[in-house]
């Protein structure tokens, strides 16, 4: 696949020189460094996800009424910005795998229509904060349930932060090279990430106060 | 070499590695701007250990005027309210800012030198990983000498630390301090984790990595799942504390024993991953000292990932007085005592390393005996702890404080103290005297036990943990005056110790490459390392390179060192895929650390400073991102593509 895969130590050579010049200075996927930190992140975030639905879900077990006096999230919002953020995937792919045959013109217009999308999806998110139907510090149920909502804000705004930022690199032909590519790439794997772990969340936040009803 | 598919641009920007420093992009640019920028893992691992080491310095003064404190009934010395604070305190600095940290610390300036490779991943990260845990660490103590220091313990426990008991604004700086470690070592790990498996030295395959880099390896990705769970608690403290959440507020649904939950979901992994980097010390003094390989490295790196899952099974063990299920109790009993399985079988492949092997018996040797002796005891008592109805007896007494320290001191501090003798002649090019090594050997060992064994029979008796003082009709005198006269027979021991170090650091014996005859890699480069760790890059034929006769195999050529280079290798056999162009000695890790610090600091008195403050980093961390120009133009000359 890559040169390197003929280059290390010939067999039976006494002394192997292996000559670094031969190799590629950057790569995508998970032979690049870029991908290992980011699956850094992810294990890290995906971790502390879990927890916070597995406190949501010990919440559950200390009330006798569930949701606690209070109504269940309002399902439109949340319905609609899983729909957003499940279209942003196609252009985000487009984005990676032009990234990847290194299509600067193709990168530059999937990056445009992922920040795009971006924004909706936050516009979205400020109305799911608003269909709650509890608050904070209403009860436990209440803190917990925002926490979840606020924890994956959190990455939706890192990540549209980090596309803007992205998006003006590759805008500027004088800072592209290989690695902007590697970059763009990433940040398509990391996007990927964001929404798949708001599958679990929002099934957390809506749906199971109505399967869980006490 | 010839191959007409290389661009022209590519041997241009190449140079010969072997060509030593010349030109080189490694050494980064001098002075203030130099030092605050450095990315070098020797020179920012240097400074991790060194502050890491003031910290405990720190830590161990307050225990000190605890002893002092408690050497006599009816003392009134310290008052309660400030010994709750040093207390809490100094376990909170044992643990956070020292205990983890200098575990990382070493792995940040041995790892990369271990695999063969000239570099840390991410090293800006790893930069600003370590001034983020400095300015946390300096907050601490400002605020412990501000009188607002923590006073719930080091383990916060709510309702104590929660908006109802913990009045002011001392759990809020508890809770901040371990945002600020734990966004450090989370860091770090994913440095160490990307470093090994990415950047060792072609012909270093999985199965011969060196023991210690495995160790950390394992620390590393703990730390990775373990972490996450003490900074959502400290956090939802936070925000119960500063905006009225009720996670832990039972009137409205929330349970303070989730609390307990989630931290010692952390904290007992925790505990491993202090002790593991002091396996990872004791693998490598083991193996120079009696001149053989390690036994059964199979068996030892089966173990240490055995250990790192077992860890995470033996959080409520430390909740056995509280009122989860027995069924529940039983379990973590077994895993408890199942954990000591994989330790042992470690403990006996030393052994056999040491009776089959040539003993040079020095200093850092004595401390892994000492670790044998202590580590033991603290095992045994460990062990009894783990028995639901023993532990009921005891709990919150000084027999566990006992155990505590048996095992923390056992399991990390004398590996450490041996393996700094150890490490020393590579980090400063000069040895530490053999006979002032074995006094202060002697002297910590000694002042040790005789600080804590009594501990055991004070805790069976009865007497109660984080008490300032006690009744002198409860007959505990005695056994509390011995162990203050342990605790200043080790301050001595350490003041000794520092003593060694400061005078072998300025006039010690010239090193050498190799003084100990070690086998590992960090052995084949100069004392200390030049910037760029190896002239030439080894290509590994061994599992103990300079032991075998075909250990260093051969040499990478053409590694740039203008760009800086590093070469990254296959996950299993490390076979060369690419070069990578690292980036240049920056400083803004270091403002973003400060951008950082406002933030965290800022949000323990507003909420709104999350609203102003992240911005604030964000922007510092983009400037820190941003390609120059001139940078990017440099790479496109020199650049290879990819397949």
């Amino acid at each position: 696949m890559t040169r390197a895969s003929d280059s290390p130590l010939a067999p039976g050579a006494r002394s192997p020189v292996i000559d670094a010049a031969r190799l590629p200075t950057y790569a995508f996927g998970n032979q690049s460094l870029v991908w290992w930190g980011t699956v850094g992140l992810m294990a890290i975030e995906g971790m502390v996800f879990a927890l916070a639905i597995a406190v949501y879900f010990y919440v559950w077990t200390r009330v006798d009424e569930f949701p606690p006096r209070v109504m269940a999230p309002d399902l439109v919002w949340g319905v609609v910005n899983t729909a957003i953020m499940l279209l942003s995937l196609l252009p985000n792919q487009w984005a990676k795998s032009a990234a990847e045959r290194r299509d600067l013109r193709a990168v530059r217009i999937a990056l445009v229509i992922c920040i795009v999308l971006a924004f909706a999806f936050l516009g979205v998110r400020a109305l799911e904060f608003t269909t709650l139907n509890v608050r904070w510090d209403t009860n436990a149920y209440g803190s917990v349930v925002w926490i979840l909502l606020a924890l994956h804000t959190t990455h939706l705004l890192t990540d549209t932060w980090d596309t803007v930022v992205l998006g003006l690199a590759v805008f500027d032909d004088g800072r592209v090279e290989g690695k902007r590519f590697v970059d763009v790439s990433e940040n398509a794997f990391y996007w990927y990430f964001v929404v798949a772990s708001w599958l679990p969340i929002w099934f957390v936040i809506y749906i199971a106060p109505r399967l869980l009803q006490k | 070499m010839s191959d007409a598919t290389i661009p022209v641009g590519a041997l241009d920007g190449a140079r010969r590695s072997d060509d030593a420093a010349e030109d080189s992009g490694w050494a980064g640019p001098g002075g203030l701007v130099g030092w605050l920028g450095t990315i070098d893992h020797k020179r920012i691992g240097r400074r991790f250990i060194v502050t890491a080491f003031l910290f405990f310095a720190a830590g161990g003064f307050l225990a000190a005027l605890m002893r002092l404190q408690l050497a006599v009934p009816d003392s009134g010395f310290i008052g309660p309210d400030r010994y709750n604070q040093i207390f809490s305190t100094h376990g909170t600095i044992m643990m956070f800012l020292f205990a983890v940290p200098i575990g990382q610390a070493m792995a940040v300036y041995l790892v990369p030198l271990m695999v063969g490779a000239r570099a840390i991943a991410f090293p800006r990260m790893v930069a600003f990983a370590y001034w983020v845990y400095l300015f946390g660490g300096v907050m601490l103590l400002v605020a412990l000498v501000l009188n607002i220091g923590p006073d719930a313990g080091w383990f916060s426990y709510v309702p104590l630390a929660g908006p109802q008991f913990g009045i002011g604004k001392r759990s809020d700086f508890w809770a901040q301090l371990i945002t600020f470690t734990e966004v450090s070592g989370l860091m770090v790990a994913v440095s160490i984790i990307a470093t090994t498996l990415k950047m060792r030295a072609p012909g270093m395959s999985l199965d011969r990595v060196p023991l210690f880099v495995w160790a950390m390896v394992v620390t590393s990705t703990m730390i990775l799942f373990a972490m996450p769970a003490v900074m959502l608690a400290s956090t939802m403290l936070i925000t119960d504390r500063l905006v009225g959440t009720h996670v832990f507020n039972a009137a409205e649904g929330g349970d303070p024993l989730l609390w307990q939950h989630l931290f010692w979901f952390f904290a007992h992994p925790e505990v491993y991953f202090i002790f593991i980097p002091g396996l990872a010390i004791v693998s490598s003094i083991v193996a120079t000292f009696a001149r053989r390989p390690v036994f059964g490295y199979p068996a030892v790196v089966l173990s240490l990932i055995a250990t790192g899952f077992l860890a995470f099974g033996l959080w409520v063990h430390h909740m056995f007085a509280t009122n989860v299920p027995e069924l529940g109790k039983s379990f973590f009993t077994a895993a408890s005592m199942a954990i000591a399985i994989p330790t042992a079988i470690q403990l006996f492949c030393w052994i056999t390393t040491l009776w089959h092997g040539r003993i040079n018996l020095k200093t850092p040797l004595y401390y892994v005996l000492g670790f044998f002796f202590v580590l033991t005891l603290g095992g045994l008592t460990g062990i009894m702890l783990a028995a639901v109805p023993l532990d009921l007896q005891v709990h919150d007494t000084y027999f566990v404080v006992a155990h505590l320290h048996y095992v923390l001191i056992g399991g990390a501090v004398f590996p450490l103290l041996g393996g700094v003798v150890y490490w020393f002649p590579k980090i400063i090019g000069r040895t530490m005297d053999e006979r002032l090594g074995r006094l202060s050997f002697w002297l910590f060992f000694i002042g040790f036990n005789v600080t804590f064994f009594p501990m055991h029979i004070l805790g069976l008796a009865g007497m109660p943990r984080r008490v300032y003082t006690y009744a002198g009709e409860s007959g505990w005198g005695p056994l509390n005056m011995m162990s203050s006269i342990g605790a200043l027979m080790i301050a001595a021991s350490l003041l000794l110790y520092v003593f060694n170090v400061v005078r072998g650091a300025l006039q010690g014996p010239s090193a050498g490459v190799d003084p100990w005859g070690g086998g590992t890699l960090e052995w084949s480069t100069a004392s200390p390392p030049p910037a760029h760790n190896f002239d030439a890059m080894p290509v590994v034929g061994g599992r103990e390179p300079l032991w075998e006769s075909n250990g260093i195999a051969g040499s990478v050529v053409n590694l740039g060192m203008k760009d800086r280079e590093v070469l990254i290798t296959s996950v299993v056999e490390a076979k060369p895929h690419h070069r990578e162009l690292f980036p240049c000695a920056t400083t803004w890790p270091f403002f973003t650390a400060i951008g950082t610090t406002i933030l965290f600091i800022a949000s323990i008195f507003t909420p709104w400073a999350v609203v102003w403050g992240s911005p604030l980093v964000a922007l510092l961390a983009t400037c820190w991102w941003w390609p120059s120009l001139a940078e990017a133009r440099r790479h496109r000359e020199v650049e290879v593509p990819s397949q």
